[in-house]
């Protein structure tokens, strides 16, 4: 089964399952057959329900869950890199220019702004400080976050306004994966809307985007095509 | 920020080949290779007596290795045995390509002369001899660590803890090392000034492109800091990998205690 060359994600028979020591060894099938592909400008949201093993295949794209076997194809400044089984520097270097990953909760690094907080991943791949804050300053304001806590760091901020945060930063690169972990989880609807809008941006600009939401309208604006995660379910 | 796919960093810095020691019959650390790149920073966990201190006395060239070998690519690059450098040669590195930051700050500094002096000393070792330039940097790293250049000429002995810790950091990093070994070097603090260290290594190890290895047994500590993390049991490497892949995903009955006897923040 070969596809199309220019898939940007391409994962193949990709296999996860936890052995817990600590509970006498006992193993805990996640997905097994995991195998769907992501092209350019594309959505693809994980459908499933709870516990089906859609934040587990997330975590394994951006080489966070380490996978048993199969293939987890990233192309990567040209060339495919299996994820599976790259080298830690190279995971890492995928990380910062290819893949992005929103999360649903910041680990908000203490003392350091929010402006700086959302700035920080172009200002590692070497844009000038003030230009990666201006951009900031935009993607803060779009989303409705009061330029009088910019300067504050988000560890005190409300859930919502951390999530905000949150996907601003993920928002903000030009990184051609983006990997979305319910992100319009604990927003209100005109915050929904700003991220669909950022997501239909994302899209036009090219970028393979693999989200999990729960929320069925969201789904439905943002989705180019439904990958059902029951079917990967690892036989217990 | 320098691009850490140059040409210049795709030589590891430092690379321990199959370093081992034994005292006797008890072996304190085994076969334990790896290779670290310029601005990678390594954590190594485990509790104590598990090899990790006598790891880090080997890297640092202040333990002679059983057998295996260490090689640094010097600043001229050219990669030299650690064994192979002479005495003069190996203080030299000390005092200017690296760093190496103790729990105990007793121990990096001197506590009974000013902190001016404890920054200064290691510019005089590498030649700096102009009084005003030495006091003009020495303030300057005094406030890029959070301390207040009034107390420049206090001695580190009427410091707190965490600024006696902050200052051997200045200390070390005067002299611009690229690799810096630290060990346990939250040890002694309290969570609050504890957390305050953390951030300013962070921020300093990114800014600087510095290598570290770092020794702790604070998972938490590992996740701030490191890209990597090996993580050692009774003298040897029992599992290695990224640092958030072996936190979240741990493979080995050891490491997997070792996370979930975390406590929740």
């Amino acid at each position: 089964m070969s596809f199309p060359m220019t898939a940007m994600i391409d994962i193949a028979d990709a296999k996860k399952t936890f052995t817990m020591h600590l509970q006498g060894g006992i193993e805990l099938p996640v997905v097994s057959g995991v195998t769907f592909h992501v092209n350019p400008g594309e959505c693809v949201v994980l459908s499933g329900p709870s516990g089906a093993g859609k934040s587990s295949i997330l975590k394994m794209i951006f080489g966070n869950y380490r996978c048993d076997s199969g293939r987890i194809g990233i192309r990567h400044r040209g060339a495919v890199v299996d994820l599976a089984t790259a080298e830690p520097r190279q995971v890492l270097n995928i990380r910062r220019s290819t893949i992005g990953y929103v999360s649903q909760f910041l680990r908000a690094v203490p003392r350091v702004a929010t402006i700086d907080v959302v700035a920080e991943p172009l200002i590692v791949n070497g844009l000038a400080r003030a230009e990666a804050q201006a951009r900031a300053g935009e993607l803060l304001h779009r989303l409705n976050i009061p330029e009088r806590l910019w300067q504050l760091p988000p560890a005190t901020f409300s859930g919502g306004e951390q999530q905000r945060v949150n996907i601003a930063r993920g928002f903000i690169s030009d990184l051609p994966i983006l990997l979305l972990d319910e992100p319009t989880a604990s927003l209100d609807a005109a915050n929904r809307a700003v991220v669909v809008e950022l997501v239909a941006e994302k899209k036009r600009q090219g970028v393979a985007m693999v989200a999990i939401v729960h929320d069925d309208e969201i789904r439905h604006l943002i989705a180019d095509r439904i990958v059902d995660v029951t079917s990967f379910a690892a036989a217990a | 920020m320098a691009d850490l796919d140059s040409l210049e960093n795709d030589q590891p810095l430092l690379v321990s080949e199959s370093l081992s020691k034994s005292y006797g019959r008890i072996a304190a650390c085994r076969d334990v290779s790896f290779s670290l790149y310029p601005g990678e920073v390594l954590a190594i966990v485990g509790e104590s007596g598990s090899g990790k201190s006598t790891l880090l006395q080997m890297l640092s060239g202040q333990l002679a290795p059983s057998a295996g070998q260490v090689s640094y690519r010097m600043r001229d690059g050219v990669t030299r045995d650690l064994t192979s450098l002479g005495e003069a040669e190996r203080r030299f590195l000390f005092r200017t390509d690296w760093g190496f930051v103790h729990q105990d700050p007793a121990q990096g500094l001197r506590m009974a002369v000013s902190a001016g002096a404890n920054v200064g000393e290691r510019l005089m070792a590498v030649g700096w001899n102009h009084y005003g330039r030495i006091r003009d940097t020495a303030s300057d790293w005094l406030t890029r660590v959070e301390i207040d250049i009034a107390r420049i000429d206090d001695a580190p002995r009427t410091y707190s803890g965490g600024m006696r810790q902050r200052l051997q950091i200045a200390r070390n990093l005067v002299t611009e090392p690229r690799l810096v070994f630290m060990d346990e070097p939250t040890g002694g603090l309290d969570v609050s000034v504890q957390a305050r260290l953390l951030d300013l290594v962070r921020s300093l190890v990114a800014e600087l492109h510095l290598a570290v290895i770092i020794v702790t047994h604070d998972l938490a500590v590992a996740r701030l800091l490191s890209h990597r993390v090996m993580v050692m049991k009774g003298g040897r490497v029992i599992e290695t990998g990224l640092t958030d892949q072996v936190l979240d995903d741990p493979r080995e009955p050891y490491t997997q205690l070792l996370v979930s006897s975390i406590l929740p923040p």
